[in-house]
């Protein structure tokens, strides 16, 4: 048997489903469209259910990706039932939502779901009641310690699993003039069997009046009835207008929520008014933390806390995983004998998966601290207080974690910064937040700024870092401007959300959660990200020198040993300056090396030669590759970014260097390309299409720039 | 509206997808709402209805008519 479970935002519903299913839960995406599909099995005496956690939705219209996933799980899949969770606080809301459920004709199990709140409100709800007038089994639950969870599935069982399922029948009461239109269009509808297998008669009706796009087009290519159903809404439409001056859509919500209204007047909710304490502890807490000024300040301070809990809880983790990755390293390098095999296992594979690996402590405290942020419901308000800065720029309130978690504060990361990006609801602003996130200063990029800022701005590298950020903010903002105003043109999605009451998360919620984004990230790096590695390590090293080429050097070698006119320190000096010199011509003679050389013609605009050509080139796999590949290009061996200050000191006196070729670098590091693990994660949040588009815009813009700064000096 | 102020829904005149935004979070006529605050650039605004904050920015909320209370 399969249970759908549907709610609002913010009624426990997730809670509730890990309560049901425990661990035993499974995250997909929906086909097509980025919402998460969440599944679990329930086990409970002799019966196994599958358990489908539909996005939470307000309603079952057809306007967001969240509403249209639900309602056609509903329709297609026919689950056997809905549980519906409802906050029990709100629950005129609510029961909005159940209303349309049963009007569809779905078998419905109604959770009450945060009863404790109610009862410390003072609020008394006649359960008894309110199941007799809605004529479905009604449950009081507290997901969060697991109260009513037997009664709820003895309910499931005995009103879903019985074998003879019976299909609600709600019929709400619209109002004369809505009425008159459906007795004409529900027989037209029965008579040709106008997508009857898929909805009820009425209903299909109704969605015509509300004016519903997804029903409308799925009647369009069905033919028949439609053009008659659609005269018949024109002429409602056009008498509410005259007589009325309102829609059809808006008497059909009105309604509805007339109907909940009565409802509950019939002796199932009894408020009392002098104890809505939850409410009021919420808003005495947002008169500080929403407050015009407190408000911002201690926002600052919790971004920044955040970040720096972050990076230094993060890092413990971090070290380990690089030591160990640094000793599987050395255990390979000591097992497998020199050459290319070794090459391989080292270089391509160990490197690779563990550069990628040593992200995930990062991403698992990251988003424990940001599931805390959401769950509590303190994300809202920041969407709340910064909407209108963000709003200026095409942008979203909720755009600003990723834009910060991504290197907004220098050091972030755009892997978590893009995953981040979920918790947007509206297409447009996510997508357009998804694509400038990776022009904030991550990580890997501040090495490569210090070490340029120290080469030619000497002494300035904490402003110049400063000015960096800067830029990057003023990048993003600008380019999501640009985007929003040509392909991801359009009016800005409707902003109208709810500020949940404060409320502590659980920690188990939490840590599923965690779980949850930590795995995805990690099965990613077990497959695409692998093959990309050893992909990226063979075009740096094929083909190689050329055999007179090994045989000059392998006779400089043997010159360096057997010369007796020098110490043993300068033999050994000259041989690893022998080594590096190797490393750098193989380098330039590589695939990667090659592309570099080619491509001097094009880069020379922008004042970048062949060897910085291929640490771009290196850069894409991960941004710290570039200043070690930098210093094996200029011939130095591989230069440990933390201590660049050789290589730095080599370009401050490389002749084709001016603070100008210094600065067009940094702009084009900062803008080109985000790195492959960040693309492969936006063609996981979005697509293919927009990651390939996120590489070829950033690059062509950085280019741009480049050539700007550059030709100013 | 000022802050903390009441007032009584008495038109919608938003359609399509702003206006069902709005009429699915329970903002139809005869809904009583209160003002509860507004973010620190005095937009969006936040209303409280049947126990619930909501917040709209303000040229959304410019399309709800309401009755003040005073």
């Amino acid at each position: 048997m399969t249970i759908a479970l549907m709610g609002n935002p913010n009624s426990g519903k997730t809670t509730l489903f890990n309560l049901l299913t425990g661990g035993r839960q499974h995250v997909g995406n929906y086909s097509g469209v980025t919402v998460e599909k969440r599944e679990g099995t329930l086990k409970a005496d002799d019966m196994t259910w599958q358990v489908v956690d539909l996005p939470g939705t307000y309603s079952l219209t057809a306007y967001t990706e969240d509403e249209v996933v639900a309602r056609d799980f509903l329709v297609r899949n026919r689950p056997d039932g809905a549980v519906t969770v409802l906050d029990a606080t709100n629950l005129e809301r609510s029961l909005y939502l159940v209303v349309q459920l049963l009007e569809l004709g779905v078998p419905v199990v109604v959770a009450l779901n945060m009863m404790d709140e109610v009862r410390k409100n003072g609020t008394t709800i006649a359960t008894n009641q309110l199941a007799r007038l809605l004529d479905v089994p009604v449950v009081e639950t507290v997901a969060r310690t697991g109260e009513g969870r037997s009664d709820l599935l003895g309910a499931a069982r005995k009103s879903l699993d019985s074998g003879e399922v019976r299909r609600p029948h709600l019929t709400v009461s619209y109002g004369h003039d809505i009425e008159e239109a459906l007795t004409e269009m529900v027989p037209l509808i029965r008579e040709q069997a106008f997508l009857t297998d898929l909805y009820p008669a009425r209903w299909t009706a109704i969605k015509y009046l509300e004016n519903d796009e997804d029903v409308m087009a799925k009647g369009a290519r069905a033919g028949a009835p439609h053009d008659q159903l659609l005269a018949i809404v024109d002429r409602v439409a056009a008498h509410l207008q005259t007589t009325l001056n309102t829609y059809p859509e808006a008497i059909i919500a009105d309604s509805r929520y007339g109907y909940i209204t009565s409802l509950l007047k019939q002796g199932v909710l009894t408020r009392n008014p002098d104890r809505e304490s939850r409410a009021r502890f919420s808003d005495n807490l947002d008169r500080i933390l929403t407050n015009s000024v407190f408000g911002p300040a201690i926002m600052l301070g919790v971004i920044y806390g955040m970040f720096q809990a972050t990076f230094v809880l993060g890092e413990i983790p971090m070290g380990w995983l690089e030591s160990f990755f640094g000793w599987l390293g050395n255990s390979a390098s000591a097992m497998i004998p020199d050459g290319l095999l070794q090459s391989l296992v080292v270089s391509g594979i160990i490197d690779g998966v563990g550069g990628v690996l040593g992200f995930v402590p990062l991403i698992m405290v990251m988003f424990f601290l940001l599931s805390f942020l959401e769950d509590s419901g303190y994300m809202a308000r920041m969407a709340y207080m910064l909407d209108r800065v963000f709003r200026a720029f095409g942008l979203h309130g909720s755009s600003v974690m990723p834009m910060i978690v991504s290197g907004g504060i220098p050091g972030g990361c755009a892997v978590p910064g893009v995953m981040a990006a979920r918790t947007l609801r509206s297409p447009k602003e996510k997508i357009a937040t998804i694509l400038v996130a990776p022009f904030m200063s991550c990580g890997a990029k501040v090495p490569v700024f210090l070490l340029l800022a120290a080469a030619f701005f000497p002494g300035s590298g904490a402003q110049a870092l400063f000015w960096i950020t800067v830029a990057g903010w003023a990048a993003a903002l600008v380019v999501a401007r640009v985007l929003r105003s040509t392909v991801l043109k359009g009016e800005a999605t409707p902003f109208v959300m709810e500020l949940p009451p404060y409320r502590m998360p659980t920690l188990r919620g939490m840590c599923i959660h965690t779980w949850e984004r930590a795995w995805q990230y990690i099965k990613k790096a077990g497959t695409v990200i692998l093959a990309i590695s050893i992909l990226l390590w063979a075009a740096m090293t094929f083909p190689g020198l050329p055999s007179e080429r090994v045989a000059a050097f392998e006779a400089e070698r043997s010159q360096i040993e057997t010369s007796s006119v020098m110490t043993d320190e300068a033999r050994e000096q000259a041989l690893l300056e022998l080594d590096n010199r190797q490393s750098g011509e193989s380098l330039r003679n590589s695939v990667a090396g090659r592309i570099g050389t080619a491509l001097e013609p094009v880069t020379e605009w922008a004042g970048f030669d062949w060897r910085t050509n291929i640490a771009l080139v290196g850069g894409f796999a991960a941004k710290e590759v570039i200043v070690s590949t930098l210093g094996t290009a200029y011939s130095l061996g591989e230069v440990d970014p933390e201590e660049a200050e050789p290589l730095s000191a080599r370009l401050a006196s490389e002749p084709g260097w001016s603070p100008w070729t210094a600065a067009a670098l940094i702009a084009f590091v900062m803008l080109y390309a985000p790195c492959f693990v960040t693309v492969v994660t936006i063609a996981r949040e979005l697509s293919w299409g927009w990651a390939s588009f996120s590489v070829v815009m950033n690059t062509v813009l950085a280019f741009a720039v480049a050539v700007g700064i550059n030709a100013m000096g | 509206m000022r802050i903390d102020q009441q007032a009584t829904v008495e038109q919608i005149s938003a359609q399509g997808e702003l206006g069902r935004r709005i009429r699915d979070m329970g903002l139809t006529p005869g809904t009583a709402i209160k003002v509860v605050g507004r973010a620190p650039l005095k937009d969006p605004v936040a209303i409280r209805l049947m126990g619930f904050t909501l917040t709209l920015r303000n040229n959304e909320a410019d399309h709800i008519q309401v009755a003040v209370q005073e």
